[in-house]
């Protein structure tokens, strides 16, 4: 009864309840906000150089893409795969060891990884979707196995990986002749220009469309404001990388993977399965569908997602140890779960998730420019965390 | 002067869009059995959940006297604190854990440093079981132990908080007749020794053998208290007074039009427990429903019937299904849900919260949900083409709704109700099985959806109705089929059959 009062003061609300509404829409987005001005002065600027900018997402590409597909799992029902950060090491040690010791050809190699990680993301999707093995034992299992396997590839050394062929694929900057020379670099401009035009005119298509059918409408002002912010955004961040290096493949690859998960996550019935299992399995597989394909779907996907992880973590940092990607997948559900994916499934975005893996990128970098060191940077990641977990909770359970 | 240990006055509780009890009287005397009696929903649970203090004082109105004191419970331990005990239909006792550690479970015994004193745990948990006649260890597991020897550590246990007034919901309901009778004969036993009892039952031999006093309730009201020895008090007089309500026009008048052609039929179908497959749930059942035809299933809870349905609708329960499913004359092998839904068959669930709808969601994505292929183009949702057809549905099923955006669970239940309906709706079937379509919404929204079932069925579409409300049933079905523990008992023209004709078939096999 509490519940249906409250929605209708919503949509009649008055401007305190409207701001109160935007508040806590938008909750992450001014966090994110917030904390960049706060380290923008906390480091006299320093956060801002185009340099730092450039490599926050490059650092932070392999959280985006795992947090990705981590976000799936998430929607199920909570559910998490522990086992990623060893899938990174294996697929890593694989391409590493190959390429460097044996000689592969890096492209067929890539695609090794790649099989590699649907193959591990198959094995566990099966335990976990058709025989119903709790994610968290089947991760926590596989998070040994395969970390294990990946020394034995590695016979525990640290191999690393210079094959410019392999490297190109993933860390090189474009250069588009006749755009870009030594002395200037105009790609991420036009790229940028494009893409502002491309926000704006998109929100004018889809609002006219809606004119059209007669659909409701969210006020102009809100619409345009939004697309106007978000592609001033999108200019000043172009802007910043014509100032260093330019665009990133690896930029590429980690917006190609945030868009397209988005669309399936948004727009298609694949998409929309995820959300359903994780909000009332039951009533899902009454009206139809397969929830265990649902599960199995979430970790092969994972998996190689994971797998694509690996060969992006080698590339940028140029070799691989049997430390490497220990606790990743910790930094990718920290960031779902930061982004306002629900811990009980059925609710979460991919750009929410975005969104908390820069929130904690911004934290990382902006606490390493000013000098304090890893152990500092846990604790603040770890209280963020919490903070942002419990004011979801709390502000939800207002809401109902 | 009688000496009356509870009265309870005027008692009403209203849930969102339902009231759940209206103006309820229940007096009981010291040392007495007294039988609580009515249909499923008719608010028997809801009012010993107004005593216990699970509904907190405020959230009803009326006034509860225990020992001729003004009660006012906030909590279950409050009403536990003078001795009310209720025990519950579905026991709340913890398998994995022994029965000394179930009985004192939130009541532990402390030594001086706070540790659980185990020795006078289980010395006084033996104690309590000999009152009851269990003489097992006391740190044997619960899960050890049958469920008739299960429902007396729960005895034993309001033996262990002083309990004065013993509620029992549907004690026997689990029990085979040798439990259960052992069960009643100590509750005659404990009567002797002064102990009040109150029992809530559907088995009315058992009211018979035991009860001193049996209060009916109908629709949320009290209708009658019989005393033995004073009014009549047999089976056909309760049975009266439980489903004598009058029968005015709260159906809507639809025109039969019974087609020739079989929507569906089913052959001997039998269905086993999912967990314990040596146990059948359905036996050997056959039944066929017309084109254009409504027809309803009639029992107690736990007769089978809602196991019927979801094992038809695509194996969605049970294991060893057999038997044969003709839809429209052709034999169909529904593996699963989804097998089900294309072939025209849609269930809308009993429980419309826990198996029905996705209550996080809005109208728009539930009501897509079985059907979404509707509005995708290789796989990609159609948005516009999606806010259209579950607009057109909601207003077809008149959903009260400020948006279609809204998110279900925040609908009234009679709201809820109908989203539901429109999401079946949504996958245009030939037959629609209706589980317990109206229960816990108001006469109005019953009303419409009687009037959507009618609908359905002039449009030549079968509708199979699994309602415990036998009026429903009476005024809205062509022919009713009477289950009772997963046997078909018998098959009747609804224009000649009655309520007391169906209990008395119910009855007459649960003895």
């Amino acid at each position: 009864m509490a519940s249906k009062t409250k929605s209708v003061s919503v949509s009649k609300g008055g401007f305190a309840q409207k701001t109160l509404d935007f508040l806590r829409k938008y909750t992450m987005v001014i966090a994110l906000v917030v904390v960049f001005i706060l380290f923008y002065f906390l480091t006299n600027g320093r956060l801002l150089y185009a340099q730092n900018m450039s490599n926050l997402l490059l650092q932070n590409g392999y959280v985006l893409v795992m947090a990705c597909g981590m976000l799936l799992c998430i929607l199920t029902g909570g559910n998490i795969d522990l086992s990623v950060g060893s899938v990174i090491c294996l697929v890593g040690g694989v391409a590493a060891v190959g390429i460097t010791n044996l000689g592969w050809n890096p492209y067929l190699t890539v695609l090794l990884g790649l099989v590699i990680g649907l193959a591990v993301g198959v094995w566990q999707g099966y335990w976990i979707g058709f025989v119903r093995i709790p994610p968290f034992i089947t991760t926590l299992a596989g998070m040994f196995i395969f970390r294990g396997l990946g020394r034995l590839v590695l016979d525990s050394k640290t191999v690393s990986i210079q094959d410019p062929r392999f490297l190109n694929l993933f860390t090189s900057y474009i250069k588009i002749p006749g755009l870009d020379n030594d002395e200037r670099l105009l790609s991420p401009i036009v790229v940028g220009v494009v893409a502002a035009v491309y926000v704006i005119v998109s929100t004018y298509l889809s609002r006219a469309n809606k004119a059209k059918k007669g659909y409701h409408q969210n006020s102009a002002a809100g619409d345009y404001g939004r697309s106007v912010i978000i592609s001033a955004v999108i200019l000043w961040y172009c802007w910043l990388l014509s100032q260093y290096k330019g665009i990133s493949v690896m930029l590429v690859w980690v917006v190609a993977i945030c868009l397209i998960y988005n669309f399936i996550t948004s727009k298609t019935a694949f998409g929309r399965y995820f959300y359903a299992v994780g909000g009332n399995e039951k009533a899902t597989k009454l009206s139809g569908i397969d929830t265990n394909k649902i599960y199995f779907a979430a970790y092969t996907n994972m998996g190689l997602l994971a797998g694509l992880c690996g060969l992006l973590c080698v590339a940028r940092v140029g070799s691989v140890s049997g430390q490497t990607g220990t606790s990743f997948e910790m930094d990718a559900i920290g960031s779902c779960f930061i982004g306002g994916a629900s811990a009980y499934g059925g609710s979460g975005t991919v750009g929410g998730v975005v969104i908390g893996a820069l929130l904690l990128g911004v934290i990382n970098m902006g606490m390493s420019i000013m000098g304090i060191g890893d152990s500092w940077q846990y604790v603040v990641k770890g209280g963020v965390l919490l903070i942002a977990v419990i004011f979801d909770v709390v502000s939800s359970r207002k809401a109902s | 002067m009688a000496d009356i240990i509870l009265e309870m006055k005027s008692i009403t509780k209203e849930f969102p869009g339902v009231k759940a009890l209206d103006n309820v009287n229940l007096v009981v005397e010291r040392g007495e059995i007294h039988a609580l009696i009515g249909e499923n929903g008719a608010g028997k649970s809801t009012l010993m959940n107004v005593l216990s203090g699970i509904y907190p004082v405020g959230t009803y109105t009326g006034e509860i006297y225990y020992d001729g004191q003004l009660c006012e419970f906030k909590t279950l331990r409050d009403s536990e604190a003078k001795g009310i005990v209720i025990i519950h239909q579905e026991l709340a006792l913890i398998p994995l854990l022994t029965i000394g550690e179930n009985m004192f479970l939130g009541n532990e015994f402390k030594n001086k440093l706070g540790f659980i004193d185990w020795d006078r745990t289980y010395s006084e948990a033996e104690k309590h079981m000999k009152q009851v006649g269990l003489y097992e260890s006391a740190q044997t597991l619960i899960k050890d132990i049958g469920t008739g020897k299960q429902q007396l550590v729960e005895i034993a246990k309001a033996f262990s908080k002083n309990v004065k007034l013993l509620i029992l919901d549907e004690p026997t309901s689990s029990l085979n007749d040798e439990d259960a009778k052992m069960l009643l004969d100590l509750l005659i036993e404990f009567k002797k020794q002064g102990l009040t009892s109150i029992i809530i039952t559907h088995k009315l031999n058992e009211i018979i053998y035991c009860a001193d006093k049996a209060t009916i309730i109908r629709d949320g009201a009290t209708i009658e208290t019989l005393v033995k020895g004073v009014d009549e008090f047999s089976e056909d007089r309760i049975i009266k007074g439980m489903v004598g309500r009058a029968m005015d026009d709260r159906y809507p008048e639809r025109e039969h039009n019974i087609q020739p052609e079989v929507g569906l039929e089913v052959r001997n179908w039998t269905v086993h427990h999912p967990l314990y497959p040596e146990r059948i749930v359905d036996d050997n059942i056959s039944f066929t429903v017309h084109k254009g035809e409504v027809v309803g299933f009639s029992g107690l809870q736990g007769a089978g019937r809602t196991e019927l349905a979801m094992s038809i609708f695509g194996k969605s329960y049970g294991t060893n299904i057999s038997g044969e499913l003709f839809i429209n004359g052709k034999q169909v092998h529904l593996k699963n849900c989804e097998a089900a839904i294309k072939h025209g068959l849609a269930y809308v669930t009993e429980d419309r919260k826990t198996n029905g709808l996705i209550l996080g969601e809005s109208i728009r994505f539930n009501t897509t949900l079985p059907r979404l292929d509707k509005v995708c183009t290789n796989g990609v949702i159609d948005r516009d083409k999606e806010v259209k057809v579950a607009g057109d549905m909601t207003e077809a099923m008149g959903t009260k709704t400020p948006t279609i955006e809204q998110a279900v669970g925040n609908l009234s239940g009679g709201n809820q109700q109908k989203a539901l309906l429109g999401k079946w709706m949504f996958t245009e079937p030939d037959v629609l099985i209706l589980d317990e379509p109206t229960r816990g919404i108001d006469v109005g929204a019953k009303y419409d959806i009687y009037c959507l079932i009618n609908q359905m069925v002039a449009n030549g579409k079968s509708v199979i109705m699994i309602s415990s409300e036998m009026p429903e049933l009476l005024g809205m079905c062509d022919r009713i089929y009477v289950m009772n523990e997963g046997k078909l008992l018998a098959e009747l023209n609804a224009k000649e059959a009655t309520q007391e004709i169906i209990m008395g078939h119910i009855i007459r096999s649960t003895k």
